[in-house]
């Protein structure tokens, strides 16, 4: 089982490369879902059977596989944008920056002092290496979509170093964890809204018109 | 303390209870959708927390004993450890009065009918300011103390900036958070070395720690700066007026009754960690102290502005009490009781004294201003007439802060007198006799300064149209002006009372020293002068009685002031308060500035001209403002940092993490 949940975590690692290298936001949206789905299966592979976890799995792979990415799917329609037209940094610096920060979170991961039952599993190195990856997106892609979607990048990095404690985690705490990305999916999509009626686009970097001076 | 129920209570407990009734009397009528009912129920809270409060503080300060109590909280800075002994009960009596008092003044001097917008912010800030101050002096965590100290700090930004609307009400509350926040920054440096010294978050207890060790003097200096900034002590005093001036009445009343005191406080309790302090300590607090009173009241005597006047006498205020503690220190660096004593118990009493009187005339200006709609006070007068009360409740407050007996006022400088005094047989120390004449510069300056504002307020005619008139409100605006004078008239007539609260707090700022058989010894002394008093108001009320009786004999006609029997005289031509102080500024030249503006007359019927004064701030704008603007030259590349895209943001959170991990790494 555990080769299994490390195959599923090199495929998390290259839908990250996917969404860096890809200028296509549809394409984007459903590659992010797919390693939500993925996410959402992981569980089950590394914990013992319980009702408990089928209820968080169903729940995770709803929100994150189908109704995330229909709310985003929408904005995209709706805002008629199916490209990230020129990103700040290029497609090809930019993976290559991931690929970087992949190697370096696998070294970095390395010298941590970790409890000898995760030592041999991928899930920090691959937790961490998502997370700088939500931050890429973020930093370097100027639409307000994309920056959503690095934003879910980046919740799924946590969620994957969240998995190695999946069996000490109350309820209360997983589902405050999905409710809040739910809710930041939302908050995001009011934005988006408002920027788009504001400025008739959605770029981000118009924003420094609301700099103070 | 014991209540019926449930046998004893805790006195912490009971003060804890009514600081959050304080702190939380602002927030139902956040959700009050008719303006009025919220503020009335914030007033009746606060006056049922002071009632609550007083009474158990008052009853922990005559026992001399000390309630602690321990909160749990899960940060990691050691235990929140809550205590009430007699130095943090003296302070908390001000707290909780002058809260109650501003809050009911608050229901008439700023309708929430007639202010719908502010007044819900007003009142919840008025509470949690002084739900913080009370919480300050029971704190014995240092960051539980810096956590209410930024409460109360910000509290009273948005209070001063409760007319936001205006320029110069923007520019007074920006000044006042740069300057509150320098001092945040020291005290931060304080607590610190505090720790680092004593190894626990908690404040240290009295006479506990060794002022020779090489930290000693830069903890000191850091809660001299730190707090100073807060008490207003010259030179950090730059933000206090403005800021009074352009807050609401009843605020600058409570900003500058209570929470300058909580600077003093903080400048108390530090002095008090230490037990072998040396003259230096004491001899800079002494010179600041002197410095402070000369150039506030030289500062208040320039100023047109009714409550700007009010706040440079606070600076003044603050000068003497500091150095009251200054002398007090000087006095524990070599080991004379006397001086201790006298010194801390004049300070400590004259905290207690100018948290009545000030807030007295504060809440009296509020009233002025209500009634003529200026804070000028060239274009008031006359109000004697149309408000006799108000003028004579004000008569008392000017009385008081001028130190002339039988006001409360006095007692305090009287110790301090004896203070100096005490010295002339010493050996050493002689030269302490030089802050006698000092401090009666000081009071006679005070007295031309409020002769000033008492004459050109309530006397003469109105100097403006319109002027005078009541809108309302007296009763609530009347009733705290009433409890702050007749309490300053009780501390005036039986001082001997007022020092049996101040000395408990006396001992427990120099616990090492027997300073009880003192307090007997004053006491006695303080029961003659309290004699004195009686006669003096007996004679008061005779003259009174028998002036009353000659104006019922004869008849009376009325005339305009400085009517002289001439039938054209304008309101324009009495003196004005500007007329009345130029001579006196114009002895103190240099130091102090108004600027007048005066035509050049010529020729037998000159032209109509103007002719305008305007009182400068040196320091502000000489010193301090070209710092800040070269500061703010000097770090514009950092501005580049705030550049609005939010990527870059992102940017810089992304490198931080970065950075630790490979620091970690």
């Amino acid at each position: 089982m555990i080769t299994l949940a490390d195959q599923l975590l090199v495929l998390v690692l290259l839908i990250n490369f996917i969404s860096l290298g890809t200028g296509r936001l549809i394409f984007a949206i459903r590659a992010v879902a797919v390693q939500g789905v993925i996410l959402g299966i992981l569980p089950g592979m590394i914990h013992s059977f319980s009702w408990h976890l089928v209820g968080i799995t169903v729940v995770i792979i709803i929100v994150k596989g189908f109704i995330i990415p229909r709310l985003l799917g929408r904005a995209v329609h709706s805002a008629e944008i199916k490209r990230e037209v020129e990103p700040f940094l290029g497609y090809v610096p930019t993976l290559l920056l991931g690929a970087i920060f992949t190697a370096f979170s696998f070294g970095f991961s390395g010298s941590l002092p970790m409890l000898p039952e995760h030592q041999n599993y991928m899930f920090v190195p691959a937790s961490i290496a998502t997370l700088m990856t939500g931050f890429l997106v973020l930093t370097t892609r100027r639409k307000a979509i994309s920056q959503v979607i690095g934003y879910l990048i980046l919740e799924n990095g946590i969620f994957i170093f969240g998995l190695l404690l999946a069996g000490a985690m109350p309820v209360m705490v997983e589902a405050g964890a999905l409710l809040d990305l739910l809710v930041g999916t939302f908050v995001m999509g009011i934005v988006m809204n408002q920027i788009n009626r504001e400025f008739s686009s959605l770029d981000t970097s118009l924003l420094t018109s609301l700099k103070e001076e | 303390m014991y209540s019926f129920l449930q046998g004893p209570v805790d006195p912490v407990l009971l003060v804890l209870d009514a600081t959050l009734v304080m702190g939380c009397a602002g927030i139902p009528g956040l959700f009050l959708k008719r303006p009025g009912p919220g503020q009335v129920v914030a007033a009746l809270c606060t006056i049922c927390a002071a009632l609550i409060g007083i009474p158990t503080v008052l009853q922990l300060l005559l026992s001399g004993t000390t309630a602690t109590r321990s909160i749990a909280w899960s940060l990691p800075f050691g235990p929140c450890d809550l205590a009430i002994d007699p130095l943090s009960a003296l302070f908390l009596i001000p707290v909780f009065l002058v809260t109650a008092a501003g809050s009911l003044f608050a229901v008439g001097y700023w309708p929430a009918r007639q202010y719908r917008r502010s007044e819900p912010g007003l009142t919840l800030f008025f509470g949690t300011l002084g739900a913080s101050m009370a919480l300050l002096l029971m704190a014995r965590n240092t960051v539980f103390f810096m956590m209410v100290w930024e409460v109360m700090a910000l509290s009273a930004y948005f209070l001063i900036v409760t007319e936001h609307e205006r320029e110069e009400v923007r520019r007074a509350g920006t000044i006042y958070l740069i300057a509150t926040h320098c001092g945040s920054a020291l005290l931060l440096l304080l607590f610190s070395l505090l720790a680092a010294q004593t190894g626990t978050f908690l404040l240290p207890p009295a006479g506990s720690l060794s002022a020779l060790t090489p930290l000693a003097p830069l903890m000191a200096l850091a809660g001299l700066i730190g707090f100073g900034a807060k008490a207003g002590i010259m030179p950090l005093h730059f933000w206090l007026p403005p800021a009074h001036a352009n807050a609401p009445s009843h605020v600058s009343a409570l900003m500058s009754g209570v929470m300058l005191k909580m600077g003093v406080y903080g400048i108390v309790r530090t002095a008090s960690f230490f037990y072998d302090i040396p003259l230096v300590w004491g001899t800079i607090l002494t010179i600041a102290g002197i410095i402070s009173a000369l150039l506030g009241i030289s500062f208040a005597l320039a100023q047109r502005d009714l409550k700007r006047l009010l706040a440079c006498s606070s600076i003044e205020n603050i000068g003497i009490i500091s150095l009251g503690m200054g002398i007090a220190l000087v006095g524990a660096a070599s080991r004379i009781p006397e001086l201790m004593y006298l010194g801390g118990a004049g300070a400590l009493l004259h905290v207690l004294n100018h948290s009545l009187f000030k807030p007295l005339l504060f809440l009296g200006s509020g009233v002025i201003i209500h009634a003529t709609g200026t804070r000028d006070m060239n274009l008031m007068g006359g109000l004697g007439k149309t408000m006799p009360r108000i003028g004579g409740l004000f008569l008392v407050g000017t009385v008081a802060i001028c130190g002339i007996p039988p006001l409360n006022g006095f007692v305090s400088e009287f110790l301090l007198y004896l203070g100096f005094f005490s010295q002339l047989q010493g050996d050493n120390l002689i030269y302490l006799m030089a802050g006698a004449p000092v401090l009666a510069l000081v009071g006679g300056l005070a007295a031309i300064t409020f002769t000033k504002l008492y004459s050109s307020v309530f006397l003469g005619t109105p100097r403006s149209p319109g002027g005078g008139v009541h809108r309302g409100g007296e009763l609530q605006m009347g009733v705290p002006m009433l409890l702050c004078a007749f309490l300053c008239l009780v501390i005036g007539v039986v001082p001997q009372m007022a020092l049996s609260l101040v000395s408990p707090a006396v001992m427990t700022l120099f616990p090492r020293l027997p300073l009880l058989p003192l307090s007997a010894e004053y006491g006695a002394i303080l029961e003659k002068l309290s004699l004195a008093g009686v006669l003096l108001l007996t004679m008061a009320l005779v003259v009174t009685v028998i002036w009353k009786w000659r104006l019922g004999r004869e008849p009376v006609t009325a005339a305009p002031t400085w009517g002289c029997g001439y039938q054209r005289g304008t309101s324009r031509m009495q003196y004005g308060g500007t007329s009345f102080s130029e001579l006196a500024i114009s002895i103190g030249n240099g130091v102090v500035r108004q600027r007048i503006e005066r035509p050049l007359l010529a020729g037998l019927f000159p032209e109509r001209s103007r002719c305008s004064d305007t009182p400068t701030e040196t320091l502000l704008d000489a010193i301090i403002a070209p710092f800040f603007q070269a500061a703010g030259m000097s770090f514009a590349f950092l501005r580049r940092l705030q550049n609005g895209l939010m990527h870059i943001y992102v940017l810089y959170i992304f490198a931080t993490l970065f950075i630790l991990m490979l620091w970690a790494h």
